[in-house]
């Protein structure tokens, strides 16, 4: 038969289905060229929101960014004090205001060039200057000029930042700051590369701000340099050859994966794609997980809490709010909801103790003593009668922890105090917009420290700080708070900041409900792997144990654990130093896969 | 055919200025912005990047800003810069405001391929397994295999694709390793995804074409080519095809629309660096730059889908004049 126009055409169409098939095909693999698995892998959540240290915030920007870029400072994973970074030394003038940092003389950038004061000085006046929109500038206005420079009123001239040398810089601050060197450790203070930077300002008048920090473009001065940066999907970073310390760096490449889905992640790592996974692990999870040898939950420098609003009534009386705070149960919630290990917050300040900091005086949970307090307000109570409390509305972002912790909420105040609440949830950014309103009764919150400090915790609650958000005012604890501010010895200024708990505790514009842990699924054959209270392991000590190594380790860490096999891509992968050590402890009878090309 | 396209392209433009005006006013109606969290912007800081990416300007000054290369700024993006955006119809839709470091165009072009192969993976294998399921259905009506092709093509229809990926995972990641669980990067991570993304709409496309092909192959000449003497699947694949794929091809339309918008799940799941992760992230974040990129994208997609598919009904079946209907 011959062919018809018809079954010409639809042959086309058969063709042309079949030509899309292909095309997809192709493209998905012209997509990528094969790429080799790194030596570590991780998730970070979503995509990082910039990998300009001076744009960034959060947690896992800040993994990435302290691997690129090294501060003067940095903080030792194990003990989070602050330990020589890019700056060797260290002098500070006895009134606290004049620190003078020495660089260290082999600090040099991934180019290979030296890090010189003059760098920092560049950056920080970067930091500081009103165009940037730098979150975490306000906390280097303690430098001199450093709060008029950043407000638009006085130009950098004035800044207390020199350059005395190329290796030493004095930074002259206007206050007494004796915690300037924990601020310093934070990743916004690290140097940035001046000249790449201008290079690419010039080259791209238009379009620099979203081109300076691509792979080709961004030179940084940390442990590991920029090579790949696929939006959504992976950030790969290759260890730097020039980094002063490179030797001690096992780890040749690092990929940071973004996973918004938290089952997503977890299927990843349990198929050995990932080595790392951290995150808000759904609560019906945890106690299977919990048993596994690789689960690792640490205290968490954060707080789970309510706000009240203080200028509604009846929430505007002292009474009423200490009786709301004093009937929640919240052994009850870490224990039935949350599962994880994380401990009921009695105090605004973590686990009631920072450091040597203690907490003073415990909101004390118990039934009369909430009942007592809205008796003295003169509301009815399931024991008495009088004043019928209003209803009021628990509110919180859309979650289903979130939610369940409300109903257990809710349920206490019922039983104890007979109080009706409501619940409403609302979508993220509609709910920080009603909260930042003041358009609430009681909303749910969470606090993350940048330091191991009470200060960091407290001062969120002074009259006029943005993340106060309850209408709660008070001037003596914005004195307290100022004066413990200004105190150089920690033995004066632990009590100025129990005082100001206390005041805090007392008049009760928050309930603090938990202290966070946090919940880490790490391989066990990684090594180097530090718990602490942020979560900041250094990604530079990393390495993977080998067999006999994670024997070891197994005998000595917990009894009855669930084991799990290692999916770690190099056992025995470690920096070319402890690698040479091993070599010579074992006479070059152990067999150490050393961390350099082969 | 050239006036139908050229009334299209009048309707094209009409549309898209719609789409544009809405999403704009929409976004910018919603409670929060950009740049508010947990941990509130000191407000020095907060006044800079509003004034950076304009947003201390009056709504139609920035709504005119948004729209076209009109230089409205005196100063520069950055206080010292020409301006950086380029606005919609210079199709720049300047930098992201959540990613402060990206601009919405890097962003569309990293990841918009991604979408475009896995839809198109997934459209392709939807439409072999519909039409050969169809054309053995229909071959054997009432056959255990076509009892069997319209139970499973019914599940496919009632089961919502995340539900199908979990349970792809777990067969075919977990059970009997084959593919990964997750992740981009290398063909293989497009086996999971593209058949979750595709077994819903091949369900479909299987119905379909089964009730075209049981139609056709009662027609007059269907008779006459097997009075002809022409192979029952020479029938089936020359002459019932052609007369079934109508309905198909008039589905694919919405069909690929509808992998462009199911893909926001799958992506979830699978963790793909698609365009669908920026079209529900950038919302959720307030990011009205790239919420403008991504809309706009997405409807000139949903567009040339449609009219692609009309044009296609021309090439299958002569009876339909475009110019007349237009």
């Amino acid at each position: 038969m011959p062919s018809s126009a018809p079954a010409l055409r639809l042959r086309r169409f058969v063709a042309a289905v079949l030509a899309a098939l292909v095309v997809a095909l192709i493209v998905a693999l012209a997509l990528r060229a094969r790429r080799t698995r790194a030596d570590f892998v991780f998730t970070a959540g979503g995509e990082v929101k910039s990998l300009d240290p001076h744009a960034a915030t959060g947690v896992p920007e800040g993994r990435v960014l302290r691997a690129l870029f090294e501060g003067l400072v940095v903080r030792d994973p194990v003990t989070l004090e602050p330990a020589p970074g890019c700056a060797e030394s260290w002098t500070v003038s006895a009134d606290f205001k004049t620190y003078t940092f020495t660089l260290r003389d082999a600090a040099r950038w991934s180019n290979g060039e030296r890090v010189s004061a003059q760098d920092f000085v560049w950056s920080w006046t970067r930091l500081l200057a009103p165009q940037t929109g730098a979150e975490y500038a306000a906390q280097l206005w303690c430098v001199e000029g450093a709060r008029e420079f950043s407000q638009g009123l006085a130009g950098p001239e004035a800044l207390g930042l020199t350059a005395l040398d190329e290796r030493t810089l004095e930074v002259r601050l206007s206050e007494p700051q004796p915690r300037l060197l924990e601020v310093l450790c934070f990743y916004a203070f690290a140097p940035l590369h001046r000249a790449s930077y201008e290079a690419v300002r010039q080259r791209y008048p238009a379009t620099w701000p979203t081109q300076w920090t691509r792979p080709e473009h961004l030179v940084t001065n940390g442990p590991f340099a920029l090579r790949e940066r696929r939006i959504n999907e992976r950030v790969r970073l290759e260890r730097s050859p020039h980094y002063w310390d490179a030797d001690g760096v096992a780890l040749r490449t690092v990929d940071m994966l973004s996973i918004e889905s938290w089952s997503s992640a977890l299927n990843l790592y349990l198929t050995g794609e990932v080595d790392w996974v951290d995150g808000a692990i759904p609560t019906n999870l945890v106690p299977r997980l919990a048993k596994r040898e690789d689960f690792r939950a640490t205290p968490y420098l954060g707080v789970y809490f309510y706000r009240l609003n203080t200028t509604r009534p009846p929430l505007d009386d002292p009474r009423v709010r200490r009786a709301l705070s004093r009937a929640v149960q919240r052994a009850e919630i870490t224990a039935k909801v949350l599962k994880a290990g994380q401990s009921p917050a009695l105090s605004f300040t973590p686990w009631g103790a920072i450091g040597d900091y203690k907490a003073p005086s415990l909101i004390q949970v118990t039934e009369a003593g909430a009942q007592a307090e809205f008796q003295a307000a003169n509301y009815s109570t399931p024991k008495r009668n009088a004043r019928e409390f209003p209803a009021i509305e628990i509110h919180f972002n859309t979650s289903e922890t979130h939610r369940a912790i409300a109903e257990v909420v809710a349920h206490h105040w019922k039983q104890t105090l007979g109080v009706k609440a409501r619940l409403r949830n609302q979508e993220w950014k509609a709910f920080l917009d009603a909260q930042s309103r003041l358009e609430y009764d009681v909303s749910r919150s969470s606090w993350i420290a940048d330091y191991a400090d009470p200060g960091n915790f407290l001062e969120i609650w002074t009259s006029d700080n943005p993340n106060n958000r309850t209408g709660w005012k008070n001037a003596r604890y914005d004195a307290l708070i100022a004066s413990a501010r200004r105190e150089r010895d920690p033995a004066r200024r632990w009590p100025l900041y129990a005082q100001a708990e206390k005041l805090l505790l007392d008049e009760s514009p928050c309930i603090p409900i938990y202290s966070y842990v946090s919940q880490n699924l790490v391989d066990p054959g990684l090594g180097g792997f530090d718990d602490n209270a942020l979560n900041e392991p250094s990604l530079a000590k990393l390495y993977w144990r080998d067999p006999l190594e994670l024997d070891a380790a197994r005998k000595q860490g917990a009894a009855g654990k669930q084991r799990v096999a290692s999916h770690g891509p190099r056992a025995g992968l470690r920096s070319p130093r402890s690698a040479a050590q091993l070599l010579d402890a074992s006479g070059g009878a152990h067999g150490a896969n050393v961390g350099g090309e082969r | 055919m050239a006036r139908f396209l050229l009334r299209r392209a009048l309707w094209f433009v009409v549309t898209s200025w719609a789409v544009i005006t809405i999403a704009f006013f929409v976004l910018r109606a919603a409670p929060g912005g950009p740049f508010s969290g947990e941990r509130k912007l000191h407000p020095t800081v907060e006044a800079a990047l509003r004034a950076q990416y304009h947003l201390d300007w009056p709504l139609w000054k920035q709504y005119l800003h948004t729209l076209g290369p009109l230089n409205l700024d005196e100063r520069g993006l950055f206080g010292d810069a020409s301006d950086v955006f380029g606005g919609v119809l210079a199709l720049d839709f300047g930098p992201s405001m959540q990613h402060r470091d990206v601009s919405v165009n890097d962003a569309l072009a990293q990841s918009l391929p991604i979408s475009i192969a896995l839809g198109g993976l997934a459209l392709a294998i939807a439409l072999v397994l519909g039409l050969s399921a169809a054309l053995i259905s229909a071959h054997a009506p009432n056959s255990r295999f076509d009892r069997l092709v319209r139970i499973l093509s019914a599940s496919g229809l009632v089961l919502p694709n995340f539900v199908i990926a979990s349970l792809l995972v777990l067969v075919f990641a977990f059970w009997i390793p084959i593919a990964p669980v997750a992740g981009w990067g290398a063909p293989r991570h497009m086996l999971l995804p593209a058949v979750s993304l595709a077994l819903p709409f091949a369900a479909y496309i299987a119905r379909l074409a089964r009730a075209g092909l049981l139609e056709t192959l009662s027609k007059d000449y269907i008779r006459t080519a097997r009075a002809k003497g022409a192979s029952e699947a020479r029938i089936l694949w020359r002459h019932a095809l052609r007369g079934a794929l109508t309905p198909v091809v008039s589905y694919l339309g919405p069909a690929a629309a509808g992998v462009l918008t199911g893909s926001l799940v799958i992506e979830r799941i699978f963790a793909i660096p698609g365009a669908g992760t920026h079209f529900v992230a950038s919302a959720l974040n307030r990011d009205y730059t790239m919420a403008m990129g991504v809309t706009v994208v997405y409807a000139v997609m949903v567009f040339g889908f449609n009219t692609a598919v009309d044009v296609a009904y021309t090439l299958l079946d002569p009876r339909l004049d475009l110019e007349r209907e237009a």
